[in-house]
């Protein structure tokens, strides 16, 4: 079985801040860390691995420097990772991303099970994990909570909804986007560190995997981020006190005075 | 202050500070109030092959020495004393195996306890024998292919949890210190079993327990090295697992010092934090101090170990005294920093002076080791 892992590095979240001129996200200076869905995703593959035997790959597009997620990637169990990089891949989008992903994916031979975190906490679009499986012509199923059961044919899970959850049963192959509670991501073992430390990955450039240059990078992303900017802040918050009575009352007070 | 670590020595403290800071810190208050045995976090730690430090590569482990195992438990004895002393005493319980097995028990039991799979525990103490091993009453006799097992062992770490033990039993009283002998009961033995956990002042996530043998029958093949080695094995399993006890202490009082710390920055009186008057500063310099002083004594002591020295007795029990001590200490003066907010078991220094109390006492309490270190000084200034 192969199970392929779908990963970003990130800014960490603790210390965001953007730049005044660019309007994006400033990225120096700043430490960069795996997704944390992408985190989950990654546990529930070697999971998988550590029940049904599996070769677990984890993929991600990004700068050199990428390489160290992959390098964490390994210390968590995972078997080989795989660099999509190159300079013609900046500036993509959701949409040249997804392309792109689905170009090493078939490169790489194609995956029974692809695991992507439900979205990046930078961009938050959650929208490469669908993308990705429809330029893969493969079946998605988003926001998995549990994996119930799992076998080299298929599996059983949990998609989460507003109001509960579905219950999916699925053949290979097939792309899952995960929420975060789906599992606890281990602590990196030091057998795994150790791995991770010698481990040599993979670089796919373009060429490699036969990318269209029309479709990949800034030309190929018809997404346009024309402005980001904080949001105004809320305004003023009220709490009010007293017993119940009296705060229905002077909420009701309030709502009245609003509604005239 | 900067020890030059290993890189693979910095991916031990990398490890055991994340099993500590995620899973410890968050756990500790609850297993300390329900006197809960940490299993859950025993298997992360396992997980990410914390058991496997002390233990040789070819037996499963990560070949780590004394230092590393000493880096690690410093990281969890910052989080909690309790959960560093249930792991702690699974090395302690296979030391005896490392130093005196044969290769046959260790193939047999060390992979187990490496990537823990089984814990283990170590059984000495009896109620008439406790600083002094010679009270031991356990008994062994060998009967036909067996070894026939009587007596307790009294407050033994682990006990109930673990699936490997290592005890002292009395192979022939009339040899004296050579009539003692080491051996390997495993949990589910005919007639071995472990009584009710203790209650506990401190460390109450560990679980302690008595060891109960009624005509225990073991294998012959269960006796640690050769007949009547047994306090040898003994001396030298605490010569190589007091540095770890004093690890706990040092993280302990690290963990107590950054809380009493901060809550000084923070807690305002007359107008200013209380860390800006001067005795306060003094308290929280004093522990800073000690606390540097014991890591500069427990690593150097722990690589000298490393080294195979003769005098590993003397300074084995000499970082274990200092760093144990200044731990007490350092989680009073804690306590002293915040106050009436120390006292309360909501803030953790509360639970850490309870827990650093068992450092001075188990593993040899801080007057036998002075014992100890005196004796080493009396001969060693007898051969000048």
């Amino acid at each position: 079985m192969k199970i392929i892992v779908c990963v970003k590095q990130v800014p960490d979240a603790k210390d965001v801040r953007l730049d005044p001129k660019t309007n994006t996200l400033a990225r120096e200076g700043v430490q960069s860390i795996m997704n944390p869905y992408d985190q989950h995703a990654l546990e529930e593959a070697v999971r998988l691995k550590d029940e049904l035997g599996a070769e677990v790959t984890v993929l991600t597009m990004g700068p050199p420097q990428a390489e160290d997620v992959l390098r964490q990637s390994i210390a968590c169990g995972a078997d080989h990772g795989v660099l999509v990089s190159d300079r013609a891949f900046a500036g993509a989008d959701t949409w040249a991303t997804s392309y792109t992903l689905a170009q090493a994916i078939d490169f790489l031979g194609g995956a029974d099970l692809v695991l992507c975190g439900k979205q990046a906490i930078d961009g938050d679009t959650a929208q490469v994990g669908p993308g990705l499986a429809m330029r893969l012509d493969m079946p998605f199923i988003t926001c998995i909570q549990k994996v119930r059961e799992a076998d080299a044919s298929g599996l059983v899970a949990e998609r989460m909804m507003d109001d509960g959850y579905d219950v999916v049963a699925v053949d290979y192959p097939v792309l899952l986007t995960v929420v975060k509670d789906l599992n606890t991501p281990r602590v990196p073992s030091l057998k795994g560190k150790m791995r991770a430390k010698k481990a040599q990955f993979q670089v796919l450039s373009a060429a490699d995997i036969g990318a269209d240059p029309s479709l990949i990078g800034l030309a190929g992303s018809p997404t346009q981020v024309v402005r980001v900017f904080p949001p105004k802040p809320r305004g003023e918050r009220t709490v009010l006190t007293g017993d119940m009575d009296e705060q229905v009352s002077e909420l009701a007070r309030r709502l009245n005075a609003y509604l005239q | 202050m900067d020890y030059f670590l290993s890189e693979e020595q910095e991916m031990i403290v990398e490890t055991a500070r994340e099993i500590t800071d995620e899973r410890i810190i968050p756990a500790r208050a609850e297993l300390d109030e329900k006197h809960e045995f940490p299993r859950a976090i025993l298997n992360e730690m396992a997980q990410a092959d914390l058991f496997a430090v002390p233990i040789p590569e070819e037996y499963g482990g990560f070949g780590g020495g004394c230092i590393d195992n000493v880096l690690a438990l410093e990281q969890l004895g910052r989080g909690c004393v309790g959960v560093g002393t249930a792991f702690a005493a699974s090395a302690l319980g296979i030391y005896p195996i490392l130093i005196a097995g044969s290769d046959e028990m260790k193939s047999k039991y060390l992979p187990d306890v490496a990537s823990g799979a089984k814990f283990a525990a170590f059984g000495l103490t009896e109620a008439n024998a406790g600083s002094d091993a010679s009270g031991i009453r356990t008994t062994a006799v060998p009967d036909g292919d067996e070894w026939v097992i009587n007596g307790t062992k009294q407050w033994i770490t682990n006990g109930g949890e673990a699936q490997i033990y290592t005890i002292v039993a009395i192979t022939d009283r009339s040899r004296g210190a050579r009539g003692a002998s080491m051996f390997v009961v495993e949990e589910g033995d005919a007639g071995f079993t472990c009584g009710p956990k203790e209650k506990k002042m401190g460390i109450r996530a560990s679980s302690t327990t008595e060891l109960i043998f009624k005509d225990c029958r073991i294998p012959k093949d269960r006796l640690i090295g050769r007949l009547g080695t047994g306090f040898i094995t003994v001396m030298k399993t605490l010569d190589s697992s007091r540095p770890g006890i004093a690890a706990l202490g040092l993280g302990l009082a690290q963990g107590a010092l950054d809380e009493a710390a901060s809550y000084a920055k923070q807690r305002v009186q007359f107008g200013k934090p209380i860390i800006s008057f001067q005795a306060v500063q003094h308290l929280l310099a004093d522990m800073a101090i000690q606390l540097e002083a014991a890591r500069a004594l427990v690593y150097g002591a722990a690589r000298h170990i490393d080294a195979h020295p003769k005098d590993m007795t003397k300074v084995s029990s000499m970082c274990k005294v200092f760093a144990t001590d200044v731990a007490m200490k350092v989680a009073v003066d804690a306590v002293q920093v915040m106050g009436g907010y120390g006292f309360m078991s909501e803030y953790p220094v509360e639970k850490m002076m309870r827990d650093a109390k068992i450092l001075q006492i188990y593993e040899g309490t801080n007057q036998i080791q002075r014992n100890v270190i005196g004796q080493e000084l009396n001969k060693e200034y007898s051969r000048s």
